[in-house]
């Protein structure tokens, strides 16, 4: 294994409830995250994960509970806040910008850390075309590092599905997050792409020591890729520890397996 | 010369991200200007600087407003002839109020007031999408038309709201042939066109198309919706007070609110959907349609016709065609004649290979 060395904890979620109008997604749940750590998220459908990440990145606000992230506890995140502080993700169903290119649509992650305003850029002169410049070498990186260099000014929309994955991951990835919250990245794909994917992941959580938050189906895939792994059921939390520990609690296989009357 | 970017090598990024990558472009833009600024005036005659050229490229510059703000930011809106009229109605107001300002820098002041109109009937566009916000900015159209209609100070309480613009003139010099207006107003779109391209391949046009796209990914990522929508709302109605304010100045001389009716605000955005949705090329390509085909139309039918069919048939035809030859288009390629131009480039890139 690597020689990233798993640290503090960044993320703490405590008691956090989230309904809409009668239907609860989540009921108190609270866990961690620790820096540099994978952990994962699972669950049957409907279980709430990806209220869960909706949560933590401030795209829904729970009505109880609270989050504290590096150290600030908040009530609820917003999605800006949250960005710069370095958190980004991808999503279940993909949500690429389909009218632009690859190249576009990874630059488009770095928009938070590009400053000039919008007159110097219709200029494009001087400082804002250093940066522009400068943003694009560091695109390029993550264009490298995804193996995705042929298809760089491809249009989005044209690409098949394990690709538009990897961009996405690549939009994601461009922002230098501290945490990135995967929703799903290898649902749909064949065996290859889905080793691909899980390369990237490890190769990410690896080098950039990026913490990775991530929801996924194929329990082969969570069991080989997470240091902690916590289940949801109906919303709520009924486990949470090491993928072993996890894989022989009683009531994560009465979930996954169902019950006998 | 083939059109092939073959052996054209990018060294630096920077050369990668230049406005026309590839250099037959850059030498068929140069052209184009050349021929514009300076065999135009050369050989086209007053009417077709005045009747023709002059409003093909202001309504190509309003329709690069409406272009920013339908086509790359995704709002849709039937109030661009409202903003273009706020544009020649504050012009207008500047000269006749303070002299002494020089006539650029009303034209930018026009400009601004529109924007800061323009983003106030943007507020709704935070709240709602689509067809519903193209019904918000319909009641700018009505409520900007009736305010200068009814307030007689904003055209110096003329009888019915008719303005009369004052002479052009910059620095002593006198925009006072159609040459000179027209090369006035050449130079104007020509560096608010360049502005545009530029505007949107940065980081603000990316954030207007991510906002286009996929609004929650966008948010997610950190772009500040209400910020990014009304930055579009403000540029987009800058572009159209502009081309509001060379519409009254350097196009029609006498102007009235009514003027500036929803008819106009179609007619732009059939100029975009017929020349492109989110191409700066497309406003151009769109307008000069939508421009020149009733009049081609027009010109051909009386010397096709001339004398055998009652006159009102003849313009009932043109109409007719007119529908049709829109209706062709638009089946042909939904995505504009801009489109059709990028594909033909792109085959023109492999000929005559097949592949």
């Amino acid at each position: 294994m690597s020689a990233r060395q798993i640290g503090e904890v960044i993320l703490n979620l405590e008691h956090i409830s989230l309904a809409f109008g009668g239907v609860k997604a989540l009921s108190d749940i609270s866990f961690d995250v620790r820096e540099h750590e994978i952990r994962a998220i699972i669950g049957p459908n409907g279980a709430g994960k990806s209220s869960m990440l909706n949560v933590i990145n401030g795209v829904y606000r729970p009505q109880h509970g609270a989050i504290t992230f590096r150290g600030r506890t908040r009530h609820d995140m917003n999605t800006h806040q949250a960005a710069a502080q370095g958190i980004a993700r991808t999503f279940q169903n993909i949500a690429l910008f389909r009218g632009m290119s690859v190249l576009d649509n990874i630059m488009t992650g770095r928009n938070l850390k590009m400053k000039h305003g919008f007159l110097l850029q219709a200029l494009y002169w001087g400082p804002a075309r250093r940066e522009e410049l400068a943003h694009r070498r560091k695109v390029e990186e993550v264009i490298d590092f995804l193996e995705i260099q042929h298809i760089r000014k491809t249009p989005v929309g044209r690409l098949p599905y394990g690709l538009q994955k990897r961009v996405e991951l690549g939009r994601a990835l461009a922002a230098e997050p501290s945490m990135l919250l995967l929703d799903e990245p290898m649902a749909g794909m064949n065996v290859e792409e889905k080793q691909d994917m899980c390369r990237f992941i490890l190769d990410v959580n690896d080098q950039f020591g990026t913490t990775i938050v991530l929801i996924e189906h194929d329990m082969g895939v969570v069991m080989d890729l997470s240091d902690r792994v916590v289940v949801l059921d109906y919303g709520r939390k009924i486990a949470d520890g090491t993928p072993d520990q996890v894989r022989n609690n009683r009531e994560v296989v009465d979930a996954y397996l169902g019950v006998a009357h | 010369m083939l059109y092939r970017e073959a052996g054209q090598f990018k060294t630096s990024y920077g050369a990668d991200q230049q406005i026309f990558p590839i250099r037959q472009d850059r030498i068929a833009m140069a052209a184009i200007l050349a021929f514009f600024f300076v065999g135009v005036p050369l050989l086209a005659n007053q009417y077709w600087l005045q009747a023709i050229l002059v409003p093909v490229l202001i309504f190509s510059l309003a329709a690069l407003g409406l272009n920013i703000l339908t086509g790359y930011a995704g709002q849709l809106s039937l109030g661009t002839a409202a903003f273009m009229a706020v544009g020649a109605f504050a012009a207008y107001n500047f000269e006749l109020r303070l002299p002494w300002m020089p006539l650029p820098v009303s034209f930018v002041l026009a400009g601004v007031v529109a924007a800061a109109v323009g983003m106030l009937f943007g507020l709704p566009s935070l709240r709602i999408k689509g067809f519903y916000l193209a019904v918000a900015t319909l009641a700018a159209q009505f409520f900007i038309v009736w305010v200068l209609t009814k307030f007689g100070w904003f055209s110096n309480y003329s009888s019915s709201g008719v303005i009369t613009t004052q002479k052009m003139q910059i620095l002593g010099y006198a925009f006072d042939t159609p040459v000179r207006q027209y090369l006035l107003v050449l130079t104007i779109v020509a560096v608010m066109a360049m502005l545009a391209k530029n505007l949107v391949r940065s980081s603000t046009g990316r954030a207007w198309m991510a906002v286009r796209d996929m609004d929650v990914a966008a948010e997610v990522i950190g772009i500040r919706l209400m910020h990014t929508k009304l930055l579009a709302f403000a540029v987009s109605s800058f572009y159209c007070g502009v081309a509001g304010a060379l519409y009254a100045y350097a196009y029609l001389g006498t102007v009235e609110p009514e003027g500036f009716n929803l008819d106009m605000s179609f007619r732009v955005l059939f100029m975009i959907i017929i020349g492109g949705v989110g191409s700066i090329l497309g406003s151009f390509l769109g307008a000069a349609f939508i421009v020149l085909a009733p009049i081609f139309l027009n010109v051909t039918a009386h010397g096709l016709f001339a004398g055998n069919i009652p006159a009102g048939l003849a313009s009932n035809l043109e109409l007719i065609v007119f529908g049709g030859l829109i209706i062709f288009f638009l089946i042909v390629e939904p995505h504009g004649l801009a489109r059709l131009w990028q594909i033909a480039k792109e085959k023109l890139r492999l000929w005559p290979f097949p592949y």
